[in-house]
């Protein structure tokens, strides 16, 4: 076992990990990554980044806090919506400084559009505060962050997989991470490790997520004793291309786009008679849910229409060129020219690694904080995003928190200790992969991982039941069994994918077990988790956040949290 | 349908030299490359390595040679190169397993023309102005997700070392035209090398090549002229 020291190891390089390394530059900082930096899923984001610039229109930090607040079915922690809509704006302006290449105003500016669920003057109509450039701002963001890391010449380990946490007495003192490439484990001492391996879209049949999003740092945090919060809470973005799940941009809608039935009905106006197309994404995909089960899907079928047609081929070209060509290539239809057909596709982890607003990981309902561990972005659960994110949140989250994880830990380096803690690795890791290159019979990972999305497509999406989702805890815990005796077709050392499709599989079905039984225990519907058997909002009781840990027997125990609230007293969400 | 991959597959640590292998799969006509591929990974041979992570052409992950070109393999569908594909590693990189190169040669070639913005002056509270015009002359290039299509096309960067490639010019481009950038001096004189921009000779595959439809000869075309430009200043 090779083996490093740093003060600081950040682990994922999207824009939470690359926003913290910036901000660490000087340290003896490095990055690792699965994947080279340049592939992180944060380049995948398409139409833009909130920030109350008021460019183009009236706007301010509160408006985007209320839309915030209001978007997360008010299981959002007030205080923690305020910082992240505050710095929203200075966070965007210091990317710019940096070269992103925004769109432009007319004068010079940050060119700004609409976007769901961001309002003026808290709700009267949409406001135009997503800064974009083009439909690839999140392409503009990785590429920019890189391009800072490089000039800063941050140590990276590209193509490096994390296996396990060194954690001892509520202390965090480094990594176990295997070298893609060749096979070795290396082990990384450090006094600080944040995690910012994105989200586990991956866990789901239909999914925008790239393969490489299966939550490995959060499954093992979870399994070195973090509870994980809000994890029911999982967002289906309302258009996805149909059967594949690759993400047509809120942008669409936000220029114009709107959404169909199969009688050719823009249907969200009944809805939603303010925002229309441009409501949350939760509702947006309920009422797509509701309206196929009413017969009204295209053909009487299982998709809708997202319609661009009165756009125009120009405006297409110009503000929307990427989903054009996605919708081009993969459906062989023309955008300007037929409508083109849209599923839900699960989007986004809400939950994850309970943190405080200054990115430290939390252990309990107290805030009590784990020494050395820090989260950033999907990964994390601040919680900024509540019940149900709001577009352009994401990126506003990796910015914000990825900066302030970054300079807390700095200063959390200046009060530690000169040596990293010197915490015994136990062999863990080492065990996990001798294990699984042992097997070379049984079924393929591939099957366990196919019935796994299966089931979470089937039971814990967009419409949930206790019989549903029972059902697919029993199942999960049988795909766990069965995970046991899998078999591997590579037992070599290089680059052996076979092994990492094992050990990403495990992940997800960790993660998997704890969405699906955090969905069972809230029984009421809120944002993004939708109760058949309990339809309503029940404020009274479960207006908190779940906090689930599994011990060493592998019993599940649930505690809740206080949801921290400010300025805006719950109301009933209209759009 | 049935669909026939023909897959060039090394793997240093069993194999002296590359073998052809044969795979049958289903597939729809509408099926990705890619699908076709894990297909073949998780149900037939899971020894086959490939790169890929976000399968719908943005990550840059898994370019390959596809029947003969340089294509992203989640961006081209079976029906436009079925039912026979051959599928092989990209060229002038270092194989490291089945169709998997070495990228660091390509990465350290992109560190190299100082792809970052250089503002030597005190930012403002706001955003620096730039107008839309301004902002259009560098827009083609910005578009690049580092996927080395361009650069493994080129004839002439397969001698290796002696050239920087389409993919680090296409990036050093995205700067030089950048309004508010103020390092085009010190990115020309590295252009400007034995291994820069010269070494071009106009031959297109690059352009062919891009899955983002960047025009990079023309890019590299218009560094050459802002070279000759800024040796008579």
């Amino acid at each position: 076992m090779t083996e490093h020291a740093f003060d600081a190891l950040i682990v994922g390089a999207g824009g939470a990990g690359l926003r913290a390394a910036v901000e660490l530059a000087g340290r003896r900082v490095a990055v690792i990554s699965k994947l080279y930096p340049p592939r992180s899923h944060t380049g995948a984001a398409q139409g833009g980044i909130g920030a109350a610039l008021g460019n183009l229109e009236e706007d301010h930090p509160e408006w985007h806090t209320f839309d915030t607040i209001k978007g997360g079915d008010y299981l959002v922690d007030q205080d923690a919506a305020e910082i992240m809509c505050q710095e929203a704006v200075e966070t965007v302006y210091e990317l710019e400084h940096w070269g992103l290449p925004f769109d432009r105003t007319p004068d010079g500016r940050i060119a700004q559009r609409r976007f769901g669920g961001h309002t003026r003057n808290f709700g009267e109509g949409p406001v135009r505060r997503a800064c974009h450039a083009a439909d690839r701002t999140g392409h503009m963001i990785l590429q920019t962050l890189y391009q800072q890391c490089i000039r800063q010449q941050i140590t990276f380990f590209d193509e490096f997989q994390m296996l396990d946490l060194l954690v001892a007495d509520e202390t965090c003192g480094g990594v176990v991470a295997y070298e893609i490439a060749t096979g070795e484990l290396h082990l990384f001492r450090a006094q600080a490790v944040l995690l910012a391996t994105g989200g586990f879209g991956r866990m789901y049949k239909v999914t925008s997520n790239a393969f490489a999003l299966t939550g490995d740092g959060v499954a093992i945090a979870w399994r070195r004793g973090v509870p994980l919060q809000d994890m029911e809470f999982f967002q289906f973005h309302p258009t996805g291309l149909y059967r594949l799940g690759i993400l047509l941009s809120e942008a669409a809608r936000g220029e114009g786009a709107v959404l169909l039935n199969g009688r050719g009905e823009r249907f969200m106006e009944r809805y939603a008679p303010t925002m229309k197309d441009l409501a949350p994404r939760d509702m947006i995909s309920r009422f797509m849910y509701q309206e196929v089960r009413a017969g009204n899907g295209i053909e009487g079928k299982d998709f809708l229409h997202l319609d661009f047609r009165h756009l125009g081929a120009r405006i297409l070209d110009e503000k929307l060129p990427d989903i054009t060509e996605f919708v081009r290539t993969y459906l062989g239809i023309d955008p300007a020219e037929a409508p083109v057909p849209i599923t839900p596709t699960a989007h986004y982890a809400m939950g994850g690694v309970p943190t405080d607003v200054d990115g430290q990981v939390v252990l309990d309902r107290s805030g009590r904080p784990l020494r050395g561990l820090y989260a950033a972005g999907e990964c994390a659960c601040v919680s900024v995003h509540g019940a149900n994110r709001l577009g352009t949140n994401s990126l506003v989250d990796i910015l914000v928190f990825g900066r302030r994880a970054g300079r807390h830990l700095g200063q959390f380096l200046a009060g530690a200790e000169q040596a990293p803690l010197r915490l015994a690795p136990e062999g863990t890791a080492e065990e996990l992969v001798r294990g699984w290159l042992a097997r070379d019979r049984g079924e393929p990972v591939a099957r366990l991982r196919d019935e796994l999305q299966a089931v979470m497509m089937e039971h814990a999406s967009v419409f949930r039941t206790a019989d549903g989702l029972s059902g697919a805890l029993a199942r999960v815990r049988e795909l766990r069994e069965r995970a046991v005796s899998a078999k591997l077709d590579d037992h070599g050392r290089r680059f052996n994918q076979d092994l990492l499709d094992a050990l990403e599989l495990g992940f997800l079905l960790d993660l998997a077990e704890a969405t699906v039984a955090s969905a069972f225990h809230r029984t009421e519907s809120r944002g993004a988790h939708s109760r058949e058997d309990f339809p309503q909002r029940n404020d009274a009781e479960w207006l908190k956040h779940t906090l689930v840990s599994r011990d060493a027997e592998g019993r599940l125990t649930f505690l809740y949290r206080p949801v921290t609230i400010t300025r805006y007293q719950p109301q009933e969400r209209k759009y | 349908m049935k669909v026939r991959f023909r897959i060039k597959r090394f793997n240093p640590e069993r194999d002296a030299r590359p073998h052809w292998a044969d795979y049958e799969v289903d597939a729809d006509p509408f099926d990705r490359v890619l699908d076709g591929l894990h297909q073949v990974k998780w149900y037939q041979d899971g020894t086959l390595a490939l790169r890929r992570s976000c399968a719908h052409g943005v990550c840059g992950s898994d370019t390959m040679l596809i029947n003969g070109r340089n294509r992203l393999a989640c961006k081209v569908l079976i029906k436009e190169v079925g039912p026979s594909i051959r599928v092989e590693p990209m060229r002038g990189l270092p194989v490291i397993k089945d169709l998997i190169v070495d990228m660091e040669p390509f990465f350290a070639q992109y560190r190299a023309v100082l792809p970052y913005l250089v503002n030597r002056d005190p930012a403002p509270q706001a955003e620096r102005r730039q107008s839309p015009e301004e902002r259009a002359r560098y827009d083609d290039t910005t578009k690049c997700i580092l996927c080395a299509a361009c650069s493994t096309a080129c004839p002439i960067y397969w001698s290796p070392g002696a050239y920087l490639g389409p993919a680090a010019i296409v990036n050093a481009h995205r700067f030089l035209f950048d309004s508010r950038d103020q390092a085009a001096g010190e990115r020309l004189d590295i252009l400007a090398q034995r291994s820069g921009v010269y070494r071009c000779r106009t031959i297109f595959n690059c352009t062919d090549a891009c899955p983002r439809g960047i025009e990079v000869t023309r890019a590299i075309q218009e560094v050459k002229r802002a070279l000759v430009t800024q040796k008579k200043g």
